[in-house]
């Protein structure tokens, strides 16, 4: 069982149902990219999956390689291979990143063993150098005072460095410039392999252009509605989300 | 009444009107309540400091003790090490800090052979903050202390340390510190408080006072972590003249009850003074803060960041008082509060303040209380990193830019240590 697998999800905010018998598997080796409009539970989706303790679960599964991750802890969820990019990173001050970077790999190691510090710091030398990333950044608080480029920069040089299994990248698009967009993808790329899958969500194709996915699925109302090869996400871009709306709309409606 | 006895060997006339003065003083101020403004929310003056008395010579074996855990740091241009107010150990400075004329003096030793600077500088300061009546007690009592004169463009790299350790049930502490430091000179001060048991409840009052010159640079710093059974006080002044730099940075760990009034007097232009605290409260402690950044002089900066992490049912208090004098213009001044909650039962209160009678000034004061962000939170742990690791990076985060300010690598890590040491037990 070596993929990502949900499924009939069902998730609840203060009893608003927002994700309905959501299904979706992400098989090792391929990336899906998640489109659609506003509001459809996109990010609820990528929060849930990542042990988001904010919403309620009412039904359905979520397995990681064959072993449930429903209901985990989230960093139980990350140590058994899941990583989030964050649509919106934080800002936690006085943690600088290496650091942090530090503590979450020293998370990985058995107990009572330390991680080699000359070794780390090679690796997220090297890392951040391939993610044109100032290696002065080390020193700096998490994305404080970040731009929305180099928050987006620093998710995906978290990525790298803990080398998860699968990948969920929530908008990281958004806020991004084509040269940013460009570097974020080209780390996206060198990432991408069969012992890995990903989830892009996005709200525009523009990142498709530079990750191409496996498959496009579109999502609408809290469940993926229609789904397709990479072409799929030109053809939502050129008939507009409005077209999910009429064409995908009505079946929903009791 | 009753004249004090000397308690040094041959204290000059004017020592002993100080000491009457004080006993005087202690005798007749009232007890503050906390109806008085300087005492509101506060409950240390509960504590009955007749109670606590001068402890007699410690034990050989309490000295050795005592020794062994003086090691804060590798490297100091001197240390002085009191147990129970006594003396126990003194370093001397180099030959090249001696010949350029720097001293570093017990009060014994100022009495002896550098009376005149001791009169001009000792027991000059009193506070202004509230406790008054404690300042009596200590200047009726004060044998225990470090006199640092450094003189006219002498810059001293490493720190001079002060141990100040406590050992005795009931005993009193009155540890003393004194700095002048002349134009164009720069020295770097540590200040530890600390008690050689858990056990012991003692009281320490202690007072420093800084008087910066013309230009010269002081950056005192101060470790109080007495055991919590303890009753602290410490009343601290600082003289800013003009064009000086003057940093103090006290970090709050020990004590059943601790009070911290820190004022500053910036008595000149174009001085630049940096007030910074960071407390970690746990269990019933209290905490007590109340600063006064006084701007006699136009054209100078105060910055004043006070820090406070707060687990269980621990209280701290933070009283701050700028007050702009009439003509000293162009002052920039600032007082900061923040408060960390890592328990809902916990209680931070602020009373921040600003009396500015000068028209063209900058100064600005914030207080603000409040919980980890539950989104800060799942962020690291969705790395993969535990709940206890992610607050310990959270709350140690919370003090860092406090830390930043530090000079010394050796210390930096000393201070994390002594942090993480006394928050790490309570997160889960």
């Amino acid at each position: 069982m070596h993929s990502l697998e949900i499924k009939n999800l069902n998730v609840s905010i203060e009893d608003q149902p927002i994700l309905k018998d959501f299904n979706l598997t992400i098989p090792k080796g391929e990336v899906h990219a998640l489109m659609g409009p506003n509001g459809t539970g996109k990010s609820t989706l990528a929060k849930v999956i990542a042990g988001h303790e904010d919403y309620e679960v009412t039904s359905g599964s979520i397995e990681l390689d064959g072993q449930s991750i429903l209901g985990n802890e989230p960093d139980e969820i990350s140590q058994a291979g899941l990583f989030l990019a964050f649509q919106y990173p934080l800002e936690i001050p006085g943690v600088s990143i290496a650091n942090f970077i530090r503590a979450a790999k020293q998370s990985r190691l058995e107990e009572g063993n330390t991680l080699d510090a000359v070794a780390y710091y090679k690796e997220l030398y090297e890392k951040m150098d391939a993610l044109k990333i100032d290696r002065k950044f080390t020193s700096r608080s998490l994305n404080e005072g970040f731009s929305g480029g180099e928050k987006k920069r620093c998710e995906v040089l978290q990525m790298s460095m803990l080398e998860p299994k699968y990948c969920i990248m929530d908008e990281t698009d958004s806020g991004l410039d084509i040269d940013a967009l460009k570097i974020v993808s080209e780390g996206v790329n060198l990432m991408r392999g069969p012992d890995r899958g990903f989830l892009i969500i996005t709200h525009y194709q523009r990142l498709l252009d530079y990750i191409i996915p496996d498959v496009v699925h579109v999502m609408f109302d809290g469940r993926i509605v229609h789904s397709g090869n990479a072409q799929l996400a030109h053809e939502l871009e050129a008939k507009g989300y409005d077209w999910v709306k009429e064409t995908f709309a009505s079946p929903t409606v009791q | 009444m009753n004249n004090t006895q000397a308690i040094l060997k041959s204290e000059p006339k004017w020592l002993e009107e100080l000491r009457n003065q004080g006993t005087q003083d202690y005798k007749t101020l009232p007890v503050p309540t906390a109806k008085d403004e300087n005492w509101r929310f506060a409950s240390l003056f509960s504590t009955e400091a007749a109670e606590f008395k001068p402890s007699s010579e410690p034990s050989s074996q309490s000295k050795d003790l005592c020794l062994k855990q003086s090691q804060l740091l590798d490297q100091s241009s001197a240390e002085s090490i009191y147990l129970d107010d006594h003396l126990i150990k003194k370093t001397s400075l180099s030959d090249d800090l001696k010949a350029k004329g720097v001293l570093y003096l017990s009060i014994q030793e100022a009495i002896d052979e550098h009376p005149d600077l001791l009169k001009k500088y000792f027991l000059k300061q009193s506070t202004e903050l509230g406790s008054e009546k404690y300042f009596g007690l200590h200047a009726s009592h004060v044998k225990a202390g470090s006199i640092l004169y450094v003189p006219k463009g002498v810059e001293i790299e490493d720190s001079i340390i002060n141990y100040y350790w406590t050992d005795t049930e009931k005993g009193l502490i009155c540890p003393h510190t004194l700095i002048i430091a002349e134009a164009h000179s720069k020295i770097s001060t540590i200040d530890v408080f600390n008690s050689l048991s858990d056990s012991n409840q003692a009281m320490s009052i202690s007072v420093s006072n800084i008087y910066a010159h013309e230009t010269a640079h002081v950056f005192r710093k101060v470790i109080q972590n007495f055991n919590t059974k303890t009753v602290s006080f410490q009343l601290d002044t600082t003289i800013a003249e003009k064009d000086t730099s003057v940093k103090n940075l006290a970090l709050n760990l020990g004590s059943a009850k601790a009070r911290f009034e820190n004022q500053v007097k910036i008595n000149g232009s174009g001085a630049h003074v940096k007030m910074y605290s960071l407390t970690v409260a746990e269990d019933q402690q209290e905490f007590d803060q109340r600063t006064f950044q006084t701007h006699n002089a136009p054209n100078s900066v105060s910055d004043l960041l006070y820090k406070n992490a707060l687990f269980d049912t621990s209280r701290t208090i933070f009283s701050g008082l700028i007050q702009v004098a009439e003509g000293a213009q162009q002052t920039d001044a600032y007082q900061t509060n923040r408060n960390l909650l890592l328990d809902p039962r916990a209680d931070a209160n602020s009373l921040p303040g600003l009396e500015i009678l000068a028209n063209d000034v900058k100064c600005s004061h914030g207080a603000t209380t409040g919980n980890i962000d539950p989104e800060e939170l799942f962020y690291l742990l969705s790395r993969g990193i535990s709940h206890r690791v992610a607050m310990q990076l959270i709350v140690l985060g919370f003090f860092e830019e406090i830390i930043d300010e530090l000079d010394s690598e050796s210390l930096i890590n000393t201070i994390r240590t002594l942090l993480e040491t006394k928050f790490s037990a309570k997160l889960s």
